[in-house]
């Protein structure tokens, strides 16, 4: 069922820090429409691996490719951050970074940024194109904002939030880029279980509606079991085991990984 | 009453000046919290743009309002060309350098325009136009306020009014805000963090160029030092008012204007800059990051 190429395709990828390998020969591919899960123990790697292929860092070895819908192939190492995003890679932070100073709005207005053109001169004369662009900008983050629920809150600041609605609006500014992959850093960090399930849920349609593919770092095992297609786990910079929700959780590898923890697929 | 209003409104002239360059310091700070050492040159610059082109064009038969905009027009291009090229060799190969090395950076800009200018032009100083004609209807205040008080004010004003809207509005200026907040997360939503940069140096260095032309068309001289004085004076009024943040750069702008106006009128122009100097020790010992200036750094 899987079509030929990965949205994303990583090979033999390697990241030092002087003497510390944070990343050994780590191989992870991503079909589109698929949610996969990355998970291991603190320190394993997983945020140095989003770090890699957003362009925050340089590997050390190992190529990064990626395939979006109907364009050409693109090695995206060496390439910088804002280009990666531009070719349709968006994330967020295992904290969360929102502009604190800015309204719920205009965080995702920001974002609408590379995908809309007007410079300077349209600020000053406003011409009619100009005005068709800030309107539609404007019309796209409220109907983005509506999606995962943030309606009421468009014109409140970022830092006025309950916490659940500041990590949604988190994944709706990184949607607002337009990715075809969606990189997630611990998004139920810090949630309640009411939180954790709406998010569960969010992600789900997200994965649904927008066509898109998404790959999560997540300590929460009950939604990395309920929502995964297939699972990686990473352990002190090495990928230790692959496979679907059900094969991972009778891993022993993983099991020992994690110690003693219980899974319940 | 008339003294009174007359010191007054030559503060606010003065302050109006401080405040268009303090803008430039201010944004730059806001961005990629340096200190533009060099900002002060990229004002004289403009002055010594403005009357090249003036003297020029003035020779062509050129005068009046056409004469000064035109004049103007150049020395805002040419001044914001500056800008942008020495944010390019002077500062963005030191963005990941230590906080001191830019600024050291900086500071070595500064001198080498000054004395550049000093050695393509001249140490003297130089008659520079009144590019500004006294209005007729201007005439029954003419001894409380010139002609180009007024439009000094008046464009002051216009400035940072549309430099507000367009730091708010624009599509520019909420990648600057997003930028002035934490760059990383700007990057990886597609901002060009380089060309956000770049347009903050030009716009600073586009109003600073504004300030030389018509100061130094209202005091009728310039030399090649004018901005490192001007330079100090905008940046104690940027401080003064809370480095990061646009309208305390222009309250300070302000106050600072209005205290040497005071000081001079009152007391004597010797003390002018003792008390503008004490003003700013006095206001940072209650308030440390500036009047308006918030201690969490309050950016753009
Ligand atoms: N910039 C850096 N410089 C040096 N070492 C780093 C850097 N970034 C990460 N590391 C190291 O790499 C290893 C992996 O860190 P990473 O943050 O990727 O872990 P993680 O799997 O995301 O852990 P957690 O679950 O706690 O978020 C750690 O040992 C960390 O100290
Ligand atoms: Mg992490």
């Amino acid at each position: 069922m899987k079509p030929t190429k990965p949205a994303l395709d990583v090979r033999a990828l390697k990241m030092d820090f002087g003497g510390l390998r944070a990343l050994d020969n780590i191989d992870l591919q991503i079909y589109h429409g698929e949610i996969v899960a990355l998970i291991g123990p603190n320190g394993a790697g997983k945020t140095t691996f989003f770090n890699c292929i957003t362009g925050m860092y340089e590997p050390t070895g190992g190529d990064m490719i990626i395939n979006p819908v109907e364009r050409e192939p693109v090695r995206i190492n060496r390439l910088k951050p804002n280009v990666v995003t531009e070719h349709g890679l968006a994330r967020t932070f295992q904290n969360i970074r929102l502009f604190h100073k800015m309204t719920v709005l205009e965080n995702v207005m920001v974002a609408r940024h590379c995908r809309t053109k007007a410079g300077i001169a349209g600020a000053i004369f406003r011409d009619p194109k100009t005005r068709k662009e800030e309107k539609e900008m404007v019309d796209f983050s409220y109907g983005l904002l509506d999606k995962v629920g943030l309606g009421q809150f468009v014109n409140e600041l970022a830092s006025e939030l309950p916490y659940g609605a500041q990590r949604r609006l988190e994944i709706a500014r990184a949607m607002a880029t337009e990715p075809f992959l969606l990189l997630l850093d611990e998004p139920a960090a810090g949630m309640n279980p009411k939180e954790t399930n709406e998010l569960d849920r969010l992600i789900m349609r997200l994965r649904n509606e927008e066509n898109i593919s998404i790959l999560l770092i997540e300590h929460d095992m009950k939604l990395v079991m309920s929502i995964s297609d297939r699972i990686y786990v990473l352990d002190y910079g090495k990928m230790i085991a692959q496979g679907t929700p059900s094969e991972i959780s009778e891993d022993p590898k993983v099991i020992k990984a994690y110690l003693g923890e219980t899974f319940d697929a | 009453m008339d003294y009174f209003l007359e010191l007054f409104l030559g503060g606010l002239t003065r302050g109006s000046i401080y405040a268009l360059i303090a803008l430039g310091y201010t944004m730059v700070y806001g961005i990629i919290e340096l200190i533009n050492f060099a900002h002060g040159e990229i004002y004289m610059i403009g002055a010594f743009t403005a009357l090249i082109v003036a003297s020029a064009l003035s020779l062509m038969g050129m005068s009046g309002l056409s004469l000064l905009i035109l004049a103007g027009l150049v020395a805002v291009i040419y001044s914001s060309a500056y800008g942008y090229t020495i944010e390019k060799i002077a500062y963005k190969p030191l963005r990941q350098a230590p906080r001191l090395s830019p600024l050291i950076s900086a500071i070595g800009m500064s001198i080498f325009l000054q004395n550049y200018v000093l050695l393509a032009q001249t140490s003297d100083f130089l008659s520079f136009p009144a590019l500004i004609k006294e209005f007729e209807f201007m005439e029954p205040i003419s001894h409380i306020m010139r002609s180009s008080e007024l439009v000094i004010i008046l464009t002051t004003l216009v400035s940072t009014a549309l430099l507000t809207l367009f730091i708010k509005f624009s599509r520019t200026g909420k990648a600057m805000r997003a930028t002035a907040q934490d760059k990383t997360m700007a990057m990886l939503l597609g901002v060009n963090v380089n060309r956000v940069i770049s347009v903050t140096f030009i716009i600073g260095s586009g109003l600073a160029a504004i300030g030389g032309v018509l100061i130094s068309s209202h005091i009728g001289q310039i030399n090649f030092y004018i901005g490192f004085i001007a330079g100090i004076k905008a940046f104690t009024a940027a401080v003064l008012g809370g480095i990061g943040s646009i309208p305390g750069a222009v309250l300070g702008g302000m106050i600072l204007g209005w205290t040497e106006s005071f000081a001079t009128g009152y007391v004597s122009s010797d003390y002018e800059d003792v008390f503008a100097f004490g003003l700013l020790v006095f206001i940072l010992i209650f308030r440390p990051a500036g009047i308006l200036g918030r201690s969490t750094s309050e950016k753009v």
